[in-house]
């Protein structure tokens, strides 16, 4: 069973009159365990498919199955409890809650977990933020660690309730290049454990990475080819890491 | 989403805004404080009034000689001498509405005891007078029927004449001398002090009727009667009752006008109660406006809230919460400042109450059930004016939420 089937799916947006395709029949399938780089020039519709895939928005039109089961038509709470469950989101801003500890912030999407224990939730943050080589930062606020640090700390909140897939759209766009390692080696080890992943990107090296690379043109999917020679970030500690500063 | 995660949240999301969450509680505060210090004083006030009325007597009816001013020309209230003997024996036997009635036959008299005098009231009464009084005893007895049958020559004394005629000492048993007339003292009164009107209560002689009448008056005058209404519920019953009994006993015809005055001291007092009562739900109107101006002041500030937190809504949405989750939040968030509002009003309400109570020397009375109420009544303004705000964040898209700048 694949991880994401899309079929045909179309996303328009209205903007007074003019309407702008976003998405244009993209189908696309995904395998457990895959490490897939979404890449194309800005305005290709990255993005957006990045969220209907992620149940943030929805397709105007197409089929979308999320292990087998049909989301393009599910409601509001429905979608909440998805995103909850079985996503895992990383933004290009980190969009962490300011003012708000590292840990505080990972255990978030287990506060809004309607399935499983919630009394574990202090453990499994710090379980996650370890994988992510943080444990050592847990009562830091977001304003208190670098850009990396607090890109790791998403990365966590992503993958704390165990998702089927982790999406990330330009996690790396407001990064140097060493943190950009940084981050990609999570994503890597991550991805070695067996999580799936997505990763959209501008940038050719970033997408080396990855085991598969879509690229996108005019909201349709131009190429799709797996990666030859991939870049390795190195390996995972536990508590340091290559990453560390 | 547990409870006490909810609480913990709205309460973080509180103190991170410190200042605006004050300034937004403000108006909440004065509301809250002005109902409540209003609702003191003004209870305080009744409640005063309340203690007045017991002091004058239970219930107690006055009937006085003559026609009310009325007539122009007519004699004042009491220049006629119409009440009569007769007219407190009918009153006597109308037992379901009236329990307790006595002439009072009031004579300014010299009391003299050894060598010192005073001069003050000699009350010439029934065996009930203390009742409808509310007078006590402090010491001895009061007079029997027996005493009333025999115009005995006993005197029960007030507090301030046994002050001024035996200072120091138990009067009971010792003689005074009113007119010449040799009294035996057989009590004292308990002080009532002075009655809403400024006179010394305490400042009168008690004798038998008869004795007043027969030995020291003509015979025949009688200067008031009192009695008491079986309940406060029967006041007007009663009055009415005594009313047509009077006119019936002095013959007077349908279209004359009554031939003595008759009230009762309830009545001023419930008419001062009234304008302490208009006056205290006139303060809570302005009161409950500012309550209202307090929680628009809460709406306000968690609409701009909502608009401010919109990316926090959008990452909350992003990682699973449902809509309900984020309006329970935002409203418990607004009940929260309500009820701090609401708090900080009632203690800064009890303080200016009782601060203003000890200068100008007003009563102070605290219903709790009034504590509970302006607790319950924050809670249910935060909810009212948190809900539309609360139900705007919940309703936003994720995508939109987490995309506004
Ligand atoms: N909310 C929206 N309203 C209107 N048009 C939109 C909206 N979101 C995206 N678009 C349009 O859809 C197209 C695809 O946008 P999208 O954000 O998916 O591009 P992208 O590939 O992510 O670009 P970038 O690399 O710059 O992030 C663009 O033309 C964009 O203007
Ligand atoms: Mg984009």
């Amino acid at each position: 069973m694949e991880t994401i089937r899309l079929t045909s799916i179309y996303k328009t947006f209205d903007l007074g009159g003019e309407t702008v395709k976003a998405l244009d029949g993209v189908s696309l399938d995904i395998s457990p365990g895959e490490f897939l780089a979404v890449m194309g020039a800005s305005g290709s519709g990255k993005s957006t498919l990045m969220n209907i895939m992620g149940c943030l928005d929805q397709a105007s039109r197409g089929e979308y199955y999320l292990e087998g089961i049909r989301v393009d038509t599910m409601n509001r709470n429905q979608l909440a409890d998805i995103r909850n469950r079985k996503i895992g989101f990383v933004f290009q801003g980190f969009n962490l809650l300011p003012r708000t500890s590292a840990l505080e912030n990972v255990e978030l999407p287990l506060l809004y977990s309607r399935t499983g224990s919630r009394k574990k939730s202090r453990d499994r943050a710090v379980a996650a933020l370890e994988m992510v080589g943080l444990a050592h930062r847990l009562d830091h606020h977001p304003n208190q660690l670098s850009g990396g640090q607090q890109q790791r700390v998403a990365i966590a909140r992503a993958l704390v309730n165990d998702p089927a897939i982790i999406l990330a759209d330009e996690p790396t766009g407001n990064l140097d290049s060493r943190t950009t390692v940084d981050v990609l080696s999570v994503f890597q080890a991550l991805n070695d454990k067996g999580i799936t992943l997505i990763l959209v990107t501008h940038e050719p090296d970033v997408a080396l990475y990855a085991r598969r690379i879509v690229t996108m043109k005019d909201g349709k999917i131009q190429s799709d080819r797996n990666v030859e020679n991939r870049t390795l970030a190195g390996s995972l500690g536990a508590d340091s890491g290559p990453w560390e500063v | 989403m547990k409870w006490r995660k909810l609480i913990k949240v709205a309460f973080q999301s509180i103190l991170k805004n410190r200042m605006r969450s004050l300034l937004t509680t403000l108006g909440m505060i004065i509301g809250v404080a002005s109902v409540i210090s209003l609702l003191a004083l003004g209870k305080g006030s009744q409640d005063d009034i309340r203690k007045q009325v017991a002091s004058l007597g239970t219930n107690m009816i006055i009937i006085h000689p003559g026609s009310s001013f009325s007539g122009g020309v007519r004699g004042g209230s009491g220049s006629q001498a119409t009440l009569t003997l007769d007219d407190v024996d009918s009153l006597k036997n109308e037992p379901e509405l009236i329990r307790y009635v006595s002439p009072d036959i009031r004579l300014s008299e010299q009391v003299i005891a050894g060598k010192t005098n005073w001069s003050t009231q000699v009350n010439g009464v029934s065996v009930d007078y203390l009742k409808i009084r509310n007078y006590t005893l402090s010491a001895g007895s009061f007079f029997t029927a027996r005493d009333v049958k025999a115009k005995s020559k006993v005197a029960v004394l007030g507090k301030t004449v046994s002050d001024e005629l035996f200072p120091g000492q138990d009067p009971v048993g010792t003689r005074i001398r009113v007119r010449n007339v040799p009294f035996t003292v057989i009590g004292t009164l308990s002080g009532k002090g002075q009655s809403s009107m400024g006179m010394d209560q305490d400042d009168i002689v008690l004798i038998p009727e008869s004795t007043a009448l027969y030995r020291l008056s003509d015979g025949k005058t009688i200067r008031a009667v009192v009695l008491s209404a079986v309940s406060e519920e029967k006041m007007n019953d009663a009055q009415a009752r005594a009313t047509e009994i009077l006119r019936r006993n002095h013959k007077l015809k349908d279209d004359d006008e009554d031939d003595f005055h008759i009230s009762n001291q309830t009545e001023i007092i419930s008419m001062a109660g009234k304008v302490t009562g208009t006056l205290t739900a006139l303060l809570s109107a302005i009161a409950g406006v500012s309550l209202l101006v307090g929680g628009i002041g809460i709406m306000n500030i968690m609409l701009v809230s909502v608009t401010e937190r919109t990316r926090e809504i959008g990452i909350r949405m992003a990682i699973g919460a449902r809509g309900a989750d984020i309006l329970i939040q935002f409203l418990i968030e607004a009940v929260i400042l309500s009820l701090i509002g609401g708090i900080i009003g009632i203690l800064a309400g009890l303080g200016i109450a009782y601060g203003i109570g000890s200068a100008m020397g007003a009563s102070v009375l605290v219903d709790p059930s009034i504590i509970v109420l302006a607790v319950a009544f924050t809670a249910a303004v935060g909810v009212f004016f948190g809900f539309y705000p609360a139900r705007k964040a919940a309703g936003l898209n994720p995508i939109d939420a987490l995309r506004y700048e």
